[in-house]
């Protein structure tokens, strides 16, 4: 991604070479571009797999594939693209890139570690997409319930089970490293209410990693025990209990979708100010924010166990729990709306991409609350709604934060921009294709069609073609993406070091950066987002909208 | 291209006395509190198994005439033995501090063997014991909580040999540099600790 | 600038709100109702559409908005206000989602109640009659589970305690569950899953069959159990699912108001046939139902269950 004429590292200690670049580096900007480039390769594997998935429901009846290929095709579709695409994407690659600069530092606080936390990715992801060619991939969904993890074929469950624990680990590492360095790294003199807010996102996520990842990772050594070994944990033959895996399961697997989230919500937090030319609104109710979810994620697991048989006062409390994330949820957006409103805003690609992402996330939140409701849970659960909510939020939400980063901080990373009709271009597609696909399944879900299956009733053919070419034209929309990313390395516009004129440290540097992140001493930047013009300098009839906000300050 | 906003003067630079390479290594030393955050999520791992045991045990019955009287004597000496090595390794530690390296090993030694005795009263018992890993819910939960338990304590045996072959003459870990040292005992405290909660809730409950 | 901006707001927030009312009482997005918990579910589903509505298309509304409104014109390098925050409005906008949310839950718990889902989950095991389910209470009042007898001990491939239905064979058990409004005087089915079918049960009348058969007006009880994996028992009609559970029975009761006939899908990744695995619910009149319980009743059917119906209406 570096590569650049010669002459724009005149001067600058970037480590040059491609061989950096799959190298055991311990440079927190290389480490975090493996990350991001490793996974986006496994998001090309994902789609390819969306779109067999995608084929084969353009026919009611199982014809493109077997249906055994279909489960397996599912389970990896899944894995794939929460263990190896979001997760790595928006922790370990932003985060190892950003979060250094933002605590004003030279490197993560266990660079080694590091290291270590990224190389067991791409072992455990090569591990889990040969099972599909060697054994059979397992074939159980990416939640592996009991007993039917333990009752389809050994081998490919069991590298499943494998692959996961690899990447669980690396997330934990990742989180470690994260809470030490935003902790105990900072510059001197910087306080933790002065961090940019991704800062907090990640200290937030990396708690819930820290915190559930290891039920998971314990949950599923039982379950490997279970189908090697022939203990009964989870299989009912043996005297076992089913329902115990699944709170195992889910007490990480929520939280996993704040994980999912929140680094997106604090990528989110530093685009809009710079492009809207605004302060970030609402700094220490944002904070607060990521706490209350923090909190909240943890204790409302079982609301995707609302059919299994749990006690009802249980399902009242996981209900009531699984609303109130609407309301610091709700802070986050409304505080966004205000950074927009009275700004300067660019309309630029990473924009575009930002403001869909609050368009389709406050979509998905909605169904998602709905879903809480145990009484409206019972009707959709495990049916297209659920499967609608959840592309909403993690593909409508953080994959479209995570192209908005790419717009963003593509400068940074090479030194150079990306071509912004493209990027246009590309925002368009995905926009059309990513509702055209996912809005249908909406009313899929509510009208009967239940979610993995190979064939579904012939009455709703025409909704899930809708769908089929939805996912077609998300798949065409990567080509302007993945183009503009290799031309632009090459041939796009010299971006200087700070494009757009940004206040956070990583833009106080050359672009790309060089190895120790700044050639002399580390500048100490007590407010990241120290935009606009105070509000009694202004020219008041050059303004708007000076009438439904007053300044804070004064 | 590169001007900045106009209030730019909230970036200031810290001063230029510090040198580079001074940022970059002098940082402190944060190895204690990643291990800290290392045990926690290892806790957690427990704390899943736990959670499962706890949860089977309340809703799923066992088959009739199924025993699990455990025998308590052997249990109750181990746990002795790992309160006890907690104390010497601590004692260790202090000498170690205390710039006594040549009075320090015999403590980490006793550590070992205590750590060691541990686990071969662990097999003993194993051995006795009336059912098999797959007899039935409870006899796994129990294989899977102690054996795991016991891979920690296994895997705390070689750290403190370690650290023991390290605090020799020209050894690693030094009163000034006695990081694999407390590590390796925090990390001790901790596998006893889960202990008494696992004798607690296997045996005594 | 004649008009007070405020005056503006309040109309379009006026406008807004009436129209997400709109939208919830007229939008048509659910199948038909066919059991007497679908009405209330659609009426749950109005008032979450509505408030979703509002809430969605005010918050789009003020997104366009702003990026029209505050738009960079061409050559404009300047910043936009500096402002950094607003008490007042963020514990606004803190407050109002905390109160709709609060009222949803509530409104919801409401619902679940008159659909029956607080019914006290072990309350319920009168499917084999009075002497069972008083059986069943004195165990359940030892309450040491661990002491009691595993209930399924054989494994796949054996049902035995699921089709027992001599009262006396009844194994004290925990009894999970979902949804149940049945009085006492509800038509028992027993409905076993396995890969991949859905076999019912009519203790009274001793027919197993492939379909649901059931009469109209007259509550139904589910006692589900599976064999192997995990299904899920669903009819979209009914607004109605419980996972079917092996090692685990649950049961789930509702009422069908509506003769036709609706899918039975199993909602619950089951294995590879899981799409395939479907079957017919026909809700009769009283008498095509009693027709149907004579026509496929084995040799000596029990006519108990017929007697014990209430009259339809
Ligand atoms: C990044 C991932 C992500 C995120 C952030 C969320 C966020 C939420 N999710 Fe989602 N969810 C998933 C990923 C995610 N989910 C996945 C992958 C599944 C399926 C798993 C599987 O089975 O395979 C799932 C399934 C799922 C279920 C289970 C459904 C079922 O299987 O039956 C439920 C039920 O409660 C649920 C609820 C919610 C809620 C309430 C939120 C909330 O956090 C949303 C909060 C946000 C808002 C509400 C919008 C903004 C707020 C406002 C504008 C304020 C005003 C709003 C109100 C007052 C309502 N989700
Ligand atoms: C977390 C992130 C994530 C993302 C980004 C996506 C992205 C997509 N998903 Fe996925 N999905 C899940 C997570 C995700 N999904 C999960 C967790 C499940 C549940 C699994 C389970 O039930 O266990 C699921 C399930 C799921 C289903 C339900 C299947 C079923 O229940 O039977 C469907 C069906 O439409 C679907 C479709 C899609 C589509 C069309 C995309 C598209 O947006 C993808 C767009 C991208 C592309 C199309 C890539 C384009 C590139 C190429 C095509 C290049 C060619 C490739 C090579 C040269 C290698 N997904
Ligand atoms: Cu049975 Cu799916
Ligand atoms: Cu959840």
């Amino acid at each position: 991604m570096t590569v650049a004429s010669p002459e724009s590292f005149q001067g600058s200690l970037q480590p040059q070479g491609w061989l950096r670049y799959f190298s055991f580096s311990l440079d927190h900007k290389v480490i975090g571009l493996q990350y991001l480039v490793t996974g986006f390769i496994f998001y090309l594997i994902g789609g390819a797999l969306a779109g067999v998935i995608r084929t084969e429901l353009a026919s009611p009846i199982s014809d493109f594939i077997s249906r055994e290929t279909y489960n397996e095709v599912l389970t990896l579709h899944g894995t794939v693209m929460i263990f190896l695409w979001i997760v790595p994407v928006v922790n370990g690659g932003f985060g190892n890139y950003l979060i250094p600069f933002y605590v004003g530092a030279r490197d993560m606080a266990f660079p080694r570690l590091n290291a270590v936390a990224f190389w067991m990715i791409p072992p455990a992801g090569i591990l889990l997409i040969s099972s599909y060619f060697i054994s059979g991939a397992a074939q159980s969904g990416w939640t592996a319930y009991p007993p039917l993890s333990i009752t389809t074929p050994a081998a490919g469950q069991v590298v499943w089970i494998l692959s996961v624990l690899l990447l669980g680990g690396s997330s934990i590492f990742g989180a470690i490293n994260f809470i030490a360095t935003v902790l105990k790294l900072r510059q001197p003199g910087l306080k933790l209410m002065q961090l940019p807010m991704y800062c907090w996102a990640m200290l937030g996520t990396s708690i819930l990693v820290v915190l559930s990842t290891p039920v998971l990772a314990g949950t599923l050594i039982l379950l490997s025990f279970d189908i090697v070994a022939h203990t009964g944990f989870f299989n009912p033959a043996l005297g076992g209990n089913v329902v115990v895996y699944q709170h195992l399961f889910w007490f990480y697997s929520h939280p996993a979708v704040y994980i999912m989230v929140l680094p997106a919500f604090g990528l989110v937090s530093e685009i809009l100010p710079i492009h809207a030319r605004k302060p970030l609104f609402g700094y220490t109710t944002m904070v607060y924010s990521i706490l209350g979810i923090v909190f909240l994620g943890l204790i409302v697991w079982a609301h995707h166990m609302f059919t299994s048989g749990t006690p009802p006062w249980m399902r009242l409390f996981f209900t009531i729990a699984t609303s109130f994330i609407a309301v610091p949820t709700g802070i986050k957006f409304f505080n966004w709306l205000a950074t927009l409103w009275g700004g300067k805003i660019a309309l630029n690609s990473a924009m575009l991409f930002s403001c869909a992402f609050i368009f389709h996330f406050v979509f998905g939140g909605i169904t998602g609350v709905a879903l809480a409701q145990v009484p409206f849970d019972i009707h959709v659960h495990d049916t297209y709604f659920v499967v609608g909510h959840f592309h909403y939020i993690v593909y409508g939400g953080t994959v479209f934060v995570i192209f908005a980063a790419i717009y963003h901080w593509y400068p940074k990373f090479t030194g150079r921009m990306l071509n912004e009709d493209l990027g246009r271009l590309h925002f368009l597609l995905t926009f059309v294709g990513f509702n055209l696909c996912f809005l249908p399944q909406h009313w899929l879900g509510l009208n009967g069609m239940p979610r993995r299956v190979a064939e579904y009733d012939p009455a709703f053919t025409t909704l899930n073609q809708a769908s089929s070419i939805g996912a077609l034209l998300m798949a065409i929309s990567t080509l302007p993406l993945l183009y503009n990313v290799i031309w632009s390395a090459f041939r796009g516009q010299v971006a200087g070091d700070n494009p757009w004129r940004a206040l956070t440290p990583e833009w106080l540097t050359s672009s790309p950066p060089p190895v120790e992140n700044w050639v002399g001493a580390a500048p100490l930047v007590h407010e990241p987002y120290a935009y606009g013009v105070p509000a009694d300098q202004i020219d008041l009839n050059a303004t708007s909208g000076r009438d439904l906000w007053s300044d804070g300050r004064s | 291209m590169t001007s900045l906003a106009p209030s730019s003067t909230v970036v200031t630079t810290t001063s230029l006395a510090q040198p580079v390479e001074a940022v970059e290594h002098g940082h402190g030393d944060f190895r204690m509190f990643g291990l800290l955050l290392f045990l926690v999520a290892d806790g957690m791992t427990f704390a899943g198994f736990f959670a499962a045991y706890l949860t089977f045990r309340a809703v799923n019955p066992l088959p009739p005439g199924s025993n699990y009287e455990l025998e308590l004597l052997l249990p109750s000496l181990n746990t002795v033995l790992l309160v006890v090595s907690s104390f010497t390794f601590h004692r260790g530690g202090k000498q170690l501090l205390a710039g006594n390296r040549s009075g320090c090993r015999p403590w980490l030694l006793l550590t070992a063997a205590l750590g060691s005795a541990f686990l071969a009263g662990q097999m003993v018992e194993y051995f006795s014991l009336p059912f098999g890993l797959t007899e039935n819910l409870f006899a796994s939960t129990f294989y899977a909580l102690t054996g795991f338990h016991g891979l920690h304590v296994t895997l705390g045996v070689i750290c403190i040999l370690v650290v023991w072959f390290q605090t020799r003459d020209q050894g690693r870990v030094t009163a000034s540099e006695p990081f694999g040292l407390e590590a390796a005992e925090l990390y001790w405290h901790f596998v006893d600790v889960i202990w008494l909660v696992l004798f607690g809730l296997l045996y005594v409950l | 600038m004649t008009i007070p901006t405020s005056l503006i707001t309040l109309v379009l927030g006026m406008v807004l709100v009436l129209g997400g009312l709109w939208v919830g009482q007229n939008v048509n997005l659910l199948p038909v109702d066919a059991s007497s918990n679908a009405p209330v579910y659609d009426a749950l589903f109005q008032v979450l559409f509505s408030i979703g509505t509002i809430l969605f298309v005010g918050v789009t509304g003020l997104l366009i908005f702003s990026l029209v409104r505050f738009r960079r014109l061409p050559g404009d390098q300047g910043d936009g206000v500096a402002i950094e925050g607003n008490l007042p409005l963020e514990i606004l906008w803190t407050a109002i989602p905390a109160v709709v949310v609060l009222f949803v839950g509530i409104y919801s718990y409401d619902i679940y109640e008159r659909m029956g889902g607080m019914t006290p989950l072990n309350g319920h095991e009168a499917m084999h009659g009075d002497a069972s389910s008083l059986m069943l209470a004195e165990h359940q009042s030892h309450g040491d589970a661990m002491a009691a007898p595993a209930l399924l001990r054989e494994g796949p491939g054996s049902s035995s305690t699921l089709l027992a239905d001599d009262p006396g064979e009844a194994q004290p058990e925990r009894v999970w569950g979902g949804i149940s409004s049945a009085a006492g005087d509800a038509l028992p089915v027993e409905l076993t899953a396995m890969q991949f079918a859905f076999i019912f049960h009519y203790p009274d009348s001793s027919i197993t069959s492939g379909e649901l058969h059931v009469p109209v007006g007259r509550p139904v009880q589910l006692r589900m159990e599976a064999r192997d994996v995990i299904h899920a028992f669903w009819v979209p009609q009914f607004r109605l699912k419980q996972d079917v559970i092996p090692g685990q029975p649950t049961v789930m009761s509702f009422t069908p108001t509506r003769p036709g006939t609706y899918p039975i899908v199993c909602a619950e990744l089951c294995g590879p046939y899981h799409g395939g695995m479907r079957t017919n619910v026909v809700v009769h009149e009283q008498e095509a139902f009693e027709a149907w319980i004579r026509q496929n009743a084995p040799a000596a059917p029990s006519t108990v269950a017929l007697a014990a119906a209430p009259p339809t209406g």
